[in-house]
């Protein structure tokens, strides 16, 4: 209780209809290094700007030291952000800038030199007080941000995508000095980024956001390897996503083949996803050490190892890392290790809607699209739920052709399939496996079978 | 045709409607009646006490006008971009709206207004005629850098402590200064120069420097008229230098000049 700094409970934010934040929940130890990991658009920016005070929370409390921070406005907040775009005052130099939040405070003014001096040491811009921060690079500007915030001596800094807008090579000059700066200040860091590779490098703890819901929290070494949903798997890092099904205890078939596993608890012959690491699929010079063979369909060079496609005799396509290279078309014998094996509950193992029948053989769901099923002999105004498998959803070029359309939200390839999240206008949500090769944000027509509706009577 | 030659009618007519003029201007003022070199018409200004002193009066209600435009648009035009008490665009555009109908029109309305009420015409009907008139030059520019000022470096300020009040004294109004300097100038160089709003709203009583050049050359009188106007472009010009000295300064440009 007492090294809880930031508490967030069951928070939920929405802007007109959209929701947001659905229900966050975290807690922020004092001294951590936490960072709030997702893609755009996923809540993250709207979760540390609750936190800064800039928008009001629909629901829910923010603690900061055990006070609840409703009502409060930013300014009296114990807290500083560097903002994604710096917001440095053009229309004052550096040293003015740097010097704004203790003149507010009508600190005296030597100490106000002093302190400028040191922060400014700090973030290695030493005898750059009287510049122009219209003339400063981007880096610069960042590090001036980065002082301005720090010289208030905040209990918590929050930074929103601090280094989005610098090169790839300033960045990681960044990264180490940003994780140097909190290990010597001691302070709480909270840090927004959509850069997974980023997130690895400097936190302590990591909070994986997607579509306003916190998806996991964890070091990145457990975030890595042992991502909770196949969400976190893809998001962070390369990785192999397969279903699988748990034949019993410690025992998991995929690819066609069964492997031991270190996993438990699952149930016997229940479907599951795995993520296999491509650097934990071993090639087995030695064949009889193989447990499934393929062959090298592209080899790619990385620098520090080579990144190859490997279709397996089975047909599944697998990412494999190795720092040997093997020529395309070489047949390569392949183990998996049982610790390396990720298996995880399946979220949904077919789509389930709400829907009303219009006649004993048609039905009403997602919003007013009516779609032919098999005679249920049930009278028309019936709640009802539709179940309909993955792969028994049709998807159609022509948006206007199907029974409603739905916009492609994201893809997730499992190896020998694309399992495809589709969203309607509505942003109703169709899960779909499908052997052919979709783009993100394609429109496209649905259609769905009618004997491939399982119509049951809503109780 | 090479893309250059597309200037030429522009050119021309500068040449023939901007710069002859003035060049026109300065030659007449620097002759006498005959056609010869003479700094006469400048003595003469400098011993006529009724030219200065119009000239004077017409710098102090210029003043007064812009002032008053610059209280009461400063105000407006932070309401009027301030995205929670003003969520249409409406409102601006009916600040704007008088804009599309000429001067003299509104003038002349504004004369029947002063009669309906039985008002006196005079310095009073004056001030707000020009007021009236001006004021949405002085609120677009200002709006205009207001709109375009970022909201980060409002909540920037905010996060590092400061009350609204200081947000608005630190943040807001120094960086709006280019719209101000525009709207000044908008305001500040037109009022100097007018002579048809002072004599209808003011029976012709309130004698302005406009009008003062106005009646020189309807008087045939063109060396002198043309003195004082040059004396007029002039202090224009010194004042337009003043102010748009700073907005040079600044990056972030938004006013209307």
């Amino acid at each position: 209780m007492s090294d809880c700094i930031i508490r967030v409970k069951d928070l939920t934010k929405s802007f007109g209809d959209k929701v947001v934040l659905k229900n966050i929940n975290l807690e922020v130890k004092k001294g951590e290094f936490v960072t709030i990991l997702g893609p755009s658009g996923c809540g993250k920016t709207t979760l540390l700007r609750l936190i800064a005070g800039f928008h009001v929370a629909d629901e829910g409390v923010i603690e900061m030291n055990g006070q609840d921070l409703t009502g409060m406005p930013p300014h009296k907040r114990a807290l500083n952000t560097v903002f994604q775009r710096y917001a440095l005052f053009p229309h004052l130099d550096v040293f003015n800038n740097v010097a704004f939040g203790l003149k507010l405070k009508n600190v005296p003014k030597e100490e106000i030199e002093k302190r400028v001096r040191k922060v400014l040491k700090m973030v290695c811009m030493t005898d750059y007080e009287d510049r122009d921060v219209n003339s400063l690079s981007g880096g610069q500007q960042q590090r001036i941000a980065i002082a301005r915030a720090l010289i208030n001596q905040p209990e918590v800094l929050l930074l929103d995508e601090p280094l989005a807008a610098l090169d790839l090579k300033m960045r990681k000059d960044m990264q180490i000095e940003l994780k140097e700066m909190h290990q010597k200040l001691g302070i709480t860091f909270i840090y927004v980024t959509h850069d997974q590779e980023e997130a690895l490098t400097l936190s302590d703890t990591i909070v994986v956001m997607n579509e306003g819901v916190i998806q996991q929290i964890g070091s990145p070494i457990d975030i890595y390897n042992e991502p909770q949903n196949s969400f976190v798997a893809d998001f962070i890092g390369e990785s192999n996503i397969l279903n699988a099904t748990m034949i019993k205890d410690h025992r998991v078939s995929f690819i066609n083949k069964e492997f031991d596993c270190v996993d438990e608890g699952f149930g016997e012959n229940v479907p599951v996803d795995v993520v296999v690491r491509p650097e934990d699929i071993h090639i087995q010079d030695d064949k009889s050490k193989a447990v499934f063979f393929g062959k090298v369909t592209s080899c790619i060079f990385k620098g520090v190892h080579y990144e190859m496609l490997v279709t397996t005799n089975e047909g599944f396509e697998l990412l494999v890392q190795d720092y040997r290279y093997y020529p395309v078309d070489s047949e390569i014998g392949m183990s998996i290790r049982p610790e390396d094996i990720q298996v995880m509950k399946k979220e949904r193992i077919c789509n389930t809607f709400e829907g009303t029948m219009v006649s004993a053989n048609e039905v009403e769901m997602l919003d007013g699209a009516r779609f032919t099923c098999n005679d249920t002999g049930l009278s028309a105004g019936t709640k009802v739920k539709v179940e309909v498998d993955f792969d028994k959803i049709d998807m159609l070029d022509d948006k206007d052709a199907g029974a409603t359309s739905a916009q492609v939200t994201a893809i997730l390839y499992k190896g020998d399939h694309y399992h495809l999240t589709i969203s309607t206008y509505e942003g109703d949500k169709l899960y779909v496996d499908t052997q052919d090769v979709w783009d993100k944000n394609d429109i496209v027509g649905v259609a769905i079978k009618p004997e491939d509706l399982r119509v049951i009577k809503a109780e | 045709m090479r893309r250059s030659n597309w200037a030429i009618p522009y050119f021309i007519f500068l040449l023939l409607f901007v710069l002859l003029p003035l060049v026109m201007v300065a030659i007449y003022a620097f002759q006498d009646n005959s056609g010869a070199f003479t700094f006469d018409q400048f003595v003469k200004f400098a011993n006529e006490p009724e030219s200065i002193n119009t000239f004077t009066y017409s710098l102090e209600i210029a003043m007064i006008t812009t002032v008053l435009c610059l209280l009461l648009g400063y105000p407006a035009a932070w309401i009027l971009s301030n995205k929670e008490l003003n969520k249409s665009s409406v409102a601006i555009i009916l600040f704007i709206l008088p804009m599309w109908i000429n001067m003299l029109i509104r003038t002349l309305a504004t004369v029947a207004l002063f009669d309906f009420a039985r008002l006196p015409l005079g310095e009073g009907a004056l001030i707000f005629g020009m007021v009236y008139n001006f004021l949405p030059f002085m609120i677009y520019p200002i709006y205009n850098t207001m709109q375009k000022m970022d909201h980060s470096y409002v909540e920037a300020a905010q996060d590092l402590g400061a009350t609204p009040l200081q947000v608005f004294r630190k943040v807001t109004l120094p960086l709006s200064m280019p719209g101000v300097g525009s709207g000044v100038l908008m305001v500040f160089m037109p009022t100097i120069s007018t002579f048809a709003i002072s004599e209808l709203l003011t029976m012709n009583k309130v004698k302005l420097f406009g009008t003062t050049i106005q009646e020189n050359i309807n008087n045939g009188l063109w060396n002198y008229g043309s003195c004082l106007a040059l004396i007029m472009l002039v202090i224009i010009g010194v004042s337009q230098m003043f102010v748009s000295q700073d907005d040079l300064d600044s990056d972030e440009k938004g006013g209307l000049i």
